[in-house]
């Protein structure tokens, strides 16, 4: 018995969902509810929240009805730290090298970074990989497709 | 009624034939068929990075060659799965349960080639089926009022989450938060800004491609990052000449193929329930009917055959609901609605009759797409080979690159950037939580147009609820609602044998890397 009071994965989703929900309910609140004939923008926004709260309660119920154990964990059983910081990373600097560099910078690094993360990366072969994706790149969408993204700011190419 | 439809059909060829759009029908395909092949890579990404690059087309091209990347994407996904027992696209996962046994005992060729057949029977009935059945639909659902649509709508929002793989609930609690995110920004009635935080750049609601690439894009790679093998080529050599199967093979293939093909194009019909859903009902069946079923899982060619017609008419048939009601039944469709929507074009009923060149000239064109994908197919075999051996660790960072790039040049705004990558974020933790993200795709397109119908047949009907049960219609498919959780409720509590009999052969598949929810 002592199992089904052990936190399962499941209680975190039903929690989630609940917070969501309750946090969707009060900041719908706040806009003009209205009546059913006539419904004000804040209607449907609390409605559902309340819908996705109940559901949550519902889910966190089944878990703890059930007596199956659920032996997975939240975080996965190697995380990745590395290799996360490094997805998330890659596009962090297309954004800020997109805004202040231009397009050539924002690819490579991009590219560079996030290849990073593979354990059997190394910088050399990130580079090699970087370089070929920003030639094809700048090939495709500056030249083929003119996205309006300049290559170098400041620097008329 | 059938001549009205064969002329329809000759002017649809003659639009898809236009030269123009013929190359990006051709251009869809061959993408398609690629991204099939990759592994780690789905249609759903690939779709939405594509989606934004077609804004300055005219919408015909467009669609067709977006709807021939989700096509295309099915004949490369039987390649992978068949060659080295990876299952990276689910409707094709079930084909490496006979296809790599068949591979190792050196008949990889002759699955292919089978697979190839199955895929060109099943698409051409799925594709028939559309022709025939969509103006039918078209003629009960102009008979609709908001309260109608609405119901309808329910129907398949609720038949998209309960009956994809997974928990039920879960599914319904996605569908729900993506009809909540489908509400953030100006509220079209009053023009009050919703859960917009005060960020200017939400009034205009969250932009559905961030919202499918932070999904299905960053939250697949965070998935994937260094949890994946490496892939095994040892038998993955196969020449043109291998590809023929033998006649004792297409005799042996010929039954399974029109059972699977019939299967396919019933699942479709249903909401909710895609080609992978059609695929594992097919094999199952199979199996059972067989004569010899230990054969099966050891190589027997019925069960690459029969799986893959299924996917293939599923697949077609899929795009029934779509075009014609409006109601997307999965992750894909609900991407090709949004696609349309932002071409300017009003998804529902009016759709054949206001634009028959999209209607017809879409049909035509998935027939010249399924010929060119069988030329594609067959004598590039070895290309498509070579492409499997791409190691993932190259893949990925360019994929993110695409992304990047390609949530950018939608709008051409830094802040959908990060805006997927926070969608991202959120996706990978809800991915742990053991959440399928596909019902939040299908909820976030239906909801704005199901809050409106919502609104409107409340005020037609000076805010009484029983309008939607004493209208006939929209009783009928409010019973069907009711029917789906009961059965839900049923199946939870009482375990029935055919289920158990379901999850018995998804437990002997070959563990997936890639968690691509596409089905």
């Amino acid at each position: 018995m002592t199992s089904r009071f052990v936190l399962k994965r499941d209680y975190y989703a039903g929690g989630l969902m609940l917070l969501l929900g309750t946090g969707a309910a009060v900041m719908g609140s706040g806009y003009r509810f209205g009546t059913l004939a006539r419904m004000g923008p804040g209607f449907l926004p609390v409605v559902l929240g309340v819908v996705l709260a109940f559901l949550g309660i519902l889910i966190a119920g089944t878990a703890l009805a059930s007596s199956e154990p659920d032996d997975k964990r939240f975080l996965p059983d190697n995380p990745q730290w590395f290799g996360w910081l490094c997805i998330l990373g890659g596009p962090v600097l297309f954004i800020i090298l997109g805004t202040f560099g231009g397009m050539i910078p924002a690819i490579f690094a991009c590219v560079f970074v996030c290849a990073l993360g593979d354990k059997s990366a190394t910088l050399k072969s990130s580079a090699i990989l970087a370089a070929g994706v920003t030639v094809f790149g700048v090939l495709l969408f500056h030249y083929l497709l003119n996205v309006p993204f300049p290559l170098l700011r400041g620097v008329n190419l | 009624m059938i001549e009205t439809a064969l002329q329809d059909l000759w002017y649809g060829f003659g639009v898809a034939l236009e030269p123009h759009n013929l190359m990006y029908c051709f251009l869809g395909v061959l993408v398609g068929n690629l991204v099939g092949v990759l592994p780690g890579m789905g249609p759903v990404a690939t779709i939405s990075i594509l989606l934004p690059l077609t804004f300055g087309m005219p919408p015909v091209p467009a669609i067709l060659m977006l709807s021939g990347v989700y096509y295309g994407a099915q004949y490369g996904g039987a390649i992978c799965s068949i060659l080295l027992n990876l299952p990276c696209h689910p409707p094709h996962a079930v084909t490496c349960l006979d296809g790599f046994p068949l591979t190792q005992q050196g008949k990889g060729g002759t699955a292919l080639g089978i697979t190839i057949v199955a895929a060109f029977i099943g698409a051409s009935f799925g594709i028939t089926e559309m022709i025939f059945l969509a103006p039918f639909l078209v003629s009960v659902a102009l008979k609709f009022g908001p309260a109608e649509v609405c119901s309808l709508m329910l129907v398949g929002l609720l038949a998209g989450s309960t009956l994809a793989r997974g928990s039920p609930l879960k599914g319904i609690a996605m569908t729900v938060l993506g009809l909540l995110i489908g509400i953030v920004g100006t509220d079209i009635e009053t023009g009050e800004a919703r859960f917009t935080f005060g960020i200017t750049e939400l009034y205009d609601g969250v932009e559905i491609i961030a919202l499918a690439l932070g999904m299905f894009g960053i939250a697949e790679f965070m998935n994937s990052i260094n949890n994946t093998e490496a892939v095994d080529m040892k038998y993955a050599k196969v020449g043109i000449a291998d590809m023929f199967p033998s006649r004792a093979d297409l005799k042996l293939a010929f039954w399974p193929m029109i059972r699977g093909t019939f299967i396919g194009s019933l699942c479709a019909l249903i909401p909710g329930t895609g080609p992978t859903i059609a695929s594992f009902v097919s094999y199952a069946t199979e199996k059972k009917i067989s004569k010899t079923p230990e054969r099966f899982g050891r190589g027997a060619i019925e069960g690459v055959a029969c799986p893959e017609a299924s996917t293939h008419s599923s697949v077609q048939g899929d795009f029934i609901p779509t075009m014609s009601l409006g109601i997307p039944g999965d992750t894909v469709m609900a991407l090709l609605l949004g696609a349309l929507i932002i071409h300017g074009i009003v998804p529902g009923p009016q759709l054949i009759s206001q634009h028959a060149d999209i209607f017809w000239g879409l049909i035509a064109s998935f027939w010249i797409g399924n010929i060119l994908l069988v030329i594609l197919n067959v004598p590039m075999i070895g290309v498509w080979v070579k492409l499997l051996s791409i190691p993932y660790r190259y893949l990925y960072p360019s994929a993110l690159f695409f992304v990047c790039i390609g949530v950018y040049a939608a709008n051409n705004d830094m802040f959908q950037v990060g805006e997927t990558l926070a969608i991202g974020v959120a996706g990978y933790v809800l991915l742990r939580l053991d959440f399928h993200p596909a019902p939040i795709l299908l909820g976030f397109v239906l909801g704005p147009r199901f809050e409106e119908n919502f609104r409107r047949s409340l005020l037609i009907s000076r805010g009484d609820l029983m309008t939607f049960i004493e209208r006939p219609i929209s009783a009928f498919f409010l019973s069907i609602c009711v029917l789906l959780i009961v059965a839900q409720i049923y199946v939870w509590l009482r375990k029935p044998k055919f289920i158990e009999e379901e999850r018995s052969i998804e437990t002997q598949l070959p563990a997936a890397p890639y968690s691509e929810l596409t089905g």
